[in-house]
């Protein structure tokens, strides 16, 4: 059988003709409105309560519409969106330094290696200062200067002041703006909020998505969600990996059920790894803590010239130290994007440079930056993450540099959706890191809050007016609900009764160093194909032979993670696939037969300028949207 | 390593618990205290009986979904979460008691999970500003003053995990509702309501069964993201003074 067959191209029908910086205003005016009396008739669902799916919630419960909100943890306020730490980026030009509009939507493709779609990278640019004018208006305690206004810094891959933040915390201070204003809506009884409850599966009627099967997580009932809409808002794939800096709840069990019922899934090889994650101390680490981005403004990156050298940082003379960015990249240096760093640091460390056990690390050394502006400055700009690295590797980062390595972060790939940010299935809306649309092959940091907050306050619900507006919805029959809510059941009693002798992290666990090892910071044919032989059988396994103590009507987390790792398992042959298909090399997709003399990914823009839809099938089926760049030309990405 | 762990073991709410003893060997100082109860998990799952259930999710520090009583500390024996205490904070051969966060307020779900929606509810009551989406002038329109916005930042660091109910004497939720009021008094987005914010969000701590505070200042000592002492006086002050203004 083939890894794939290809189908019909696809394209977005949505994005209106016009000029590009007049298509969202044309957009949003064509766009059919419900009047604001009709508007409680109608329920959406929105599933996920992080930056995207807590302020829809918030949003559309205020337009009027009943909302009924679902997550998985105990509350809102805790969806993994809240770890996010460096900040935000909008183009509001408070610097005066020449950011505009235009500037972080070129900034923005340019960092996805043209792979993204122009219209919805410069929508989202548009949008991007409102939100910093919506989370102040919601008492969201950005950084300031002493003048009171705020604050900002520069973030990798950018040579403007873009990001605002809030201490090392900006993820957590937004998400509790959102959830904030969801609360409110709680209150009101506009919003109806599930917590610990699961999406099992989606419900499709007639084509159209009409409701969620969900459990919950405390009494283990099964229970069906019927509505006018559905949005899933529910966060990245990135715990694949097993080890990633993801929180360890974070699943892909909602995007892939609805893939399994017809949602194209685009690009899932776009990976995401970020440079700067403290490297894994033992075989015992659940997960890889992140440190900020933002440490890179001032932290130098080197390694030792002479390879294994055993003296400590602080006996190593500047001239046997090599800051390889800074020699590779001089006019970005320690600032060049995240898919740069990575691959740079992954090299060194390959070629025998590494410190500290393993050798898998690299310095990030402060010693400069305190000289020059003195501990007190450091402390007030990253204290809270210099506490936070030796809280884990017991080492003083003020007295010896931090030792770092890259880790997977966040997943470019997700659910496809056009520029209403609509799936496949009509009444499906999927946005945040759970869609594809905007970040390409590659993320600009600081900018994935921005697209959950832009997605959730801004474009969704102008977008899903003009659904629910313009479409007639009947009565769903009970006989359509049956059959999805008795798979759900099934599904879980049959995982109940495998009662086999291998737990299920001994699964995830073997699952995610498959992956890390042949489809991680670079790929290759052969491995992708080592890989996709592994896969298939370790499924088969786990179906054969995984243990799950205790019963399903009940708190049962051995269960949770069983329900999500046979996701896993099935999500990442369509990775490998996608990996395999993909043949050039573009943000945080390497491929090592494709890459340039000196070692840089080299793009294939005549073949592969497409984003690869994948149709859920045995083979899964391969629609090419293709991209076209009319402002921003591709070009080789150049940091030099 | 080699650690004994005393747990609270608790099949559901109407049950009863009772303290397990189980040897855990061969771990490493590095590992964070959920990766010991990970490993226990592994071995419980290997002899066929039921692992630990315990709240967990980021292992950063920032979720707040973490937080158990360990040896009769909230959080265990350093200021941090549960998933940032190490164990290189004990000593070889160690005895460790782990429970539930236990108050009134939060019902035991099953082994050391509680149910925390009560901290919900109290937001809900109206720990927050009332700006609907599209409605906010530019962000510049407003200056605050740095120490204001730092102090209110200092308050907005809450992760609602609810150690501050665990270790107070009274089972009382008054820091974590002092943190969030005084983030948004000190705003001048907070301002329009900010008398009846203060009264509802007391009104909500009073009905979810917290206990009263009596100035006893476990709670600051437990808080894993140091929300100042001062931010209980500045509740009572902004209750006393809402108070006395009759608005509700």
């Amino acid at each position: 059988m083939p890894d794939f067959v290809t189908g019909d191209p696809i394209a977005d029908t949505k994005a209106p003709a016009a000029p590009l910086e007049n298509r969202w205003d044309e957009r949003k005016f064509a766009a059919k409105l419900v009047n604001p009396a009709n508007r409680r008739k109608h329920r959406v669902l929105v599933v996920g309560t992080g930056l995207a799916g807590g302020s829809a919630g918030a949003t559309l419960a205020e337009q009027g519409y009943h909302v009924v909100q679902f997550c998985v943890q105990d509350s809102p306020r805790r969806a993994h969106s809240v770890a996010a730490q460096g900040g935000i980026n909008a183009a509001k030009n408070y610097r005066n330094d020449g950011d505009s509009v235009y500037r972080l939507f070129h900034d923005t493709v340019k960092s996805g290696d043209f792979r993204s779609r122009e219209s919805n990278v410069y929508r989202l640019a548009q949008v991007s200062a409102q939100i910093i004018d919506q989370a102040v208006a919601q008492g969201v305690p950005f950084a300031r200067e002493y003048g009171g206004l705020l604050d900002t810094r520069s973030f990798g891959g950018v040579q403007v002041q873009r990001t605002f933040y809030a201490r090392g915390q900006t993820g957590q201070q937004l998400l509790i703006g959102a959830y904030q204003a969801l609360s409110r809506q709680v209150d009101a009884g506009n919003v109806e909020l599930h917590p610990r409850t699961e999406m099992l599966d989606l419900v499709v009627v007639d084509g159209r998505a009409r409701g969620i099967v969900a459990r919950d997580l405390v009494t283990g009932e099964i229970t069906t969600h019927l509505a006018d809409a559905v949005v899933l808002a529910t966060g990245g794939y990135g715990n694949v990996f097993y080890l990633s800096t993801n929180a360890k709840g974070s699943n892909a069990t909602a995007i892939w059920r609805a893939h399994k019922r017809g949602a194209y899934f685009a690009n899932p090889c776009f990976t995401q790894i970020h440079p700067t994650c403290i490297p894994r101390s033992g075989e015992h680490q659940s997960k890889l803590t992140l440190m900020s981005e933002s440490l890179r403004n001032d932290g130098r990156i080197w390694v030792p010239k002479q390879p294994g050298d055993p003296r400590p940082p602080s006996d190593i003379p500047e001239d046997e130290r090599d800051y390889y960015l800074e020699r590779q990249y001089p006019s970005f240096g320690n600032l060049v994007p995240r898919d740069i760093a990575s691959r740079a640091a992954k090299n060194v460390c390959d070629a025998g440079f590494g410190v500290g056990p393993g050798g898998l690390g690299v310095y990030l050394d402060f010693a400069d930056a305190i000289a020059r502006l003195g501990r007190p400055a450091i402390e007030a700009r990253y204290g809270n993450l210099f506490d936070m690295y030796q809280r884990i590797t017991a080492e003083d980062p003020y007295a010896v540099p931090m030792r770092i390595y890259p880790a997977i972060h966040y997943t470019m790939g997700g659910l496809w959706v056009d520029y209403d940010l609509q799936s496949t299935i009509p009444g499906l809306f999927v946005i945040g890191e759970a869609n594809f649309s905007d970040h390409g092959a590659n993320r600009l940091g600081a900018s994935a809050l921005m697209q959950g907050l832009a997605d959730g306050y801004f474009v969704l619900p102008a977008t899903l007016n003009d659904y629910l507006g313009g479409t007639r919805l009947g009565e769903v029959p009970a006989d359509a609900v049956t059959p999805v809510e008795t798979e759900a059941r099934e599904r879980i009693a049959r995982l109940l009764a495998v009662r086999g002798t291998r737990s299920v992290d001994s699964f995830h666990r073997e699952l995610g160093l498959l992956m890390w090892d042949h489809c991680g910071m670079s790929r290759t044919r052969e491995g992708l194909r080592k890989a996709l032989d592994r896969v298939p059988e370790l499924r088969a396994e786990f179906w054969r032979d995984v243990r799950i103590p205790g019963r399903g009507d009940e708190l049962n987390q051995e269960l949770e993670k069983a329900n999500r790792v046979a996701d896993f398992l099935e999500l990442a042959e369509l990775l490998l696939v996608d990996a395999l298909a993909r043949e050039e090399s573009c943000g945080g997709h390497f491929r090592e037969e494709h890459q340039t003399p000196d070692g840089e990914a080299r793009r294939d823009d005549e073949n592969f300028a497409y984003v690869a839809a994948w149709e859920y099938g045995t083979p899964p089926v391969l629609h090419r949207e293709q991209l076209t760049f009319e402002h921003v030309h591709p070009t080789q990405r150049s940091y030099t | 390593m080699n650690l004994t762990v005393r747990i609270w073991r608790q099949a559901g709410p109407a049950t009863e618990g009772r303290l397990v003893s189980y040897p855990v060997a061969g771990l490493s100082p590095d590992m964070s205290f959920l990766e010991l109860l990970d490993v226990l998990n592994q071995e419980l799952i290997a002899a066929g009986e039921e692992p630990v259930a315990f709240d967990h999710d980021c292992r950063e520090g920032i979720c707040g979904s973490c937080g158990v009583v360990i040896n009769g500390q909230a959080h265990g024996p350093e200021r941090t979460t549960s998933c940032q205490l190490h164990l290189r904070s004990f000593a070889d051969g160690d005895v460790i008691d782990v429970e539930p966060w236990r108050a009134k307020g939060f019902p035991v779900i099953k082994d050391l999970v509680v149910d925390r929606s009560a901290l919900d509810r109290i937001v809900q009551a109206g720990g927050y500003v009332s700006a609907p989406t599209g409605s906010a002038p530019d962000a510049h329109a407003t200056p605050i003053p740095k120490p204001d916005a730092d102090l209110a930042f200092d308050n907005a660091t809450c992760i609602g995990c609810g150690a501050c109910v665990a270790a107070c004497p009274n089972g009382s939720a008054t820091l974590f509702t002092a943190a969030k009021v005084t983030h948004l008094s000190l705003l001048p987005q907070g301002q329009p309501e900010r008398a009846q914010r203060v009264l509802d969000m007391v009104d909500a701590m009073d009905a979810e069964g917290f206990g009263g505070c009596t100035n006893t200042g476990e709670c600051v000592a437990s808080c894993p993201k140091g929300i100042p002492f001062a931010s209980i006086s500045a509740l009572n002050r902004e209750f006393r003074k809402a108070s006395r203004s009759g608005r509700r």
